[in-house]
């Protein structure tokens, strides 16, 4: 059967081969995971249990269920004192990803480009390129603990033979945990607002911020107008099987997003919907103590790679460090594939993350101590010292 | 509650240098924190959590909660008989509760024989005990927020984005 081009020319390249053969690797201890190591709170999977017994098993309103948009309002209000009508400036995604494809879809026209904050997310680019437009990374370096800078959308703005559509950015950001303050993302509006972009804010990771308050890019100044705000409950509450998540924004877009979202995904599951409702109600505590967790294993972690050799800078957030392998002299596929057959020790080539991401390795720490700790052994086994 | 007791409350096995890692405090300073805590009481013991019903050796092991009514004394109250009660070391736990009763009253012994023992010997015809209920044991799921079945732990995959 011929394929799409536009599909075969999707890259897969060879962090696929390596993929499957982690996958297929038994008794490896990974930090190559992108989701977190405890398992959903049990009062939300009760929930969900309980809502199958008592039959709630049919679609739900295109938009999601009305209860639950209006707890995430409610709680965005809340949390972070910012307001979306719950029925026309919100809409329940198939978590985030989905509220990805579908905000990129409803801006796009083919050949509008979309800056890119690279190291980034395996699926901007190809989500990007799927809706014809077409993604302009920018490289963020370890210098900057790889944040983006007014300076380089300035510049790219300038650049661009075609206008540039939009941004779409992460933070705190998978794979670097790279975070931004409130007076950096100030900063970053100033020319946002300046070439008129679009802003997809992708910030599943919000409840991991380590060491400042996380600050939505939607209540920066003047932005809310001009902002796709992307969350869930994969992260903060363990929840990625759920598959559960929402997008904000003005209601024009939510109209335009709700559109796709009808004709292609009908609804969220109403399972993930009802227990992502109990989430919101009672499952705060859970988040903070997750979180201190994954506080105490990014402290250990990152001392632990300095110590061997392996340069790290301390992420804001998330439950990724970004370490360099340079002093190592090997590339970020073989490093992988060599502490992967040798040590047994599963990580992510930074090349997964973008071209320009050579030289570094993603180490997740959603993972106990005692593995980080003997997996740390090994890495440090492995490099001989 | 402390960070350095919230660790060890997870894990006694954490050693001070483990402590001071995880909260970037200096070991030094954890071991000397430690020190505070087992010295004033506040960490009473290192202990092991086991599931009894997972052992394959002879021993068998019985527990019975045992509810006692008491008539408290002038002055001491419950105190004095309390004490009279948990000293012994068939006692492992011992609570004064609200409610219909008075004592709460955890006993293990080897055998059902020498629980019961224990109860008609010396706890019942202790002065001022006017009765007790006695409920054994018969199957524990969950222990100090443990839960004891072996789970088949969640698979999540070795490696994802």
């Amino acid at each position: 059967m011929e394929i799409a081009k536009r599909v075969q020319q999707l890259a897969p390249s060879g962090i696929r081969a390596f993929f499957d053969l982690v996958l297929n690797m038994k008794d490896v201890i990974s930090l190559g995971v992108g989701e977190p190591d405890f398992v959903t709170p049990w009062h939300i999977r009760e929930k969900a249990i309980y809502t199958l017994e008592k039959g709630y098993t049919s679609y739900t309103s295109n938009k999601g269920m009305p209860e639950l948009r209006k707890h995430v309002v409610h709680f965005l209000k809340n949390r972070h004192g910012l307001s979306y009508h719950y029925d026309e400036e919100i809409l329940i995604t198939v978590g985030v990803s989905e509220g990805l494809d579908l905000a990129v879809r409803a801006i796009v026209n083919p050949g509008d480009q979309i800056l890119i904050p690279e190291p980034s997310y395996v699926s901007y680019g190809p989500v990007v390129d799927l809706a014809g437009g077409k993604p302009v990374f920018l490289k963020t370096t370890i210098e900057n603990r790889f944040k983006l800078t007014s300076e380089q959308i300035d510049q790219a703005c300038k650049r661009g033979s075609r206008k540039i559509k939009g941004l779409l950015i992460n933070y705190p950001a998978n794979p670097t945990g790279a975070s931004y303050t409130k007076a950096e993302l100030k900063e970053l509006a100033r020319v946002i607002k300046k070439h008129n972009l679009i802003v997809i804010s992708d910030e599943i990771y919000d409840e991991l911020t380590f060491d400042f308050d996380h600050t939505p890019f939607a209540t920066i100044e003047g932005m809310k107008k001009q902002v796709i705000y992307l969350n869930g409950f994969s992260k903060a509450y363990a929840m990625t099987g759920f598959r559960i998540g929402w997008a904000c924004g003005p209601r024009e877009v939510i109209a335009a997003m709700t559109k796709i979202h009808q004709y292609t995904m009908l609804c969220a599951s109403i399972t993930a919907q009802m227990a992502a409702e109990e989430a919101l109600k009672s499952g705060f505590r859970d988040t903070q103590e997750m979180k201190r967790e994954y506080a105490r294993r990014r402290r250990y972690i990152v001392d632990a790679l300095n110590e061997i050799g392996l340069t790290c800078h301390k992420p804001e957030g998330a439950f990724y460090v970004f370490p360099s392998i340079e002093s190592t002299g090997q590339k970020a596929l073989d490093f992988a594939k060599n502490l992967l057959q040798k040590k047994k020790v599963a990580l992510v080539p930074g090349v997964a993350f973008g071209s320009s991401c050579e030289g570094y390795v993603r180490i997740s720490y959603a993972s106990s101590y005692d593995n980080l700790k003997e997996a740390m052994a090994r890495i440090k086994n492995y490099l001989g010292k | 509650m402390d960070e350095i007791l919230e660790i060890l409350t997870k894990d006694a096995r954490m050693t001070a240098e483990d402590v001071a890692k995880l909260t970037g405090k200096s070991v030094g300073a954890v071991k000397k924190a430690i020190q505070q805590y087992e010295k004033n009481g506040v960490i009473v013991q290192y202990k092991t959590v086991i599931n009894h019903d997972l052992m394959r050796d002879t021993n068998s092991f019985v527990r019975a909660l045992i509810e006692v009514n008491i008539t408290p004394q002038k002055n001491v109250g419950f105190d004095s008989i309390a004490e009279r009660i948990y000293g012994f070391p068939e006692v492992k736990s011992c609570y004064l509760v609200s409610g219909t009763y008075d004592l709460l009253v955890v006993v293990e012994g080897e055998n059902i024989q020498m629980v019961a023992n224990f109860i008609a010997s010396k706890l019942a015809p202790m002065e001022n005990v006017r009765g007790t209920t006695t409920h054994f044991l018969l199957k524990k799921y969950k222990e100090d927020g443990h839960i004891l079945k072996k789970s088949n732990h969640r698979k999540t995959l070795n490696i994802s984005y």
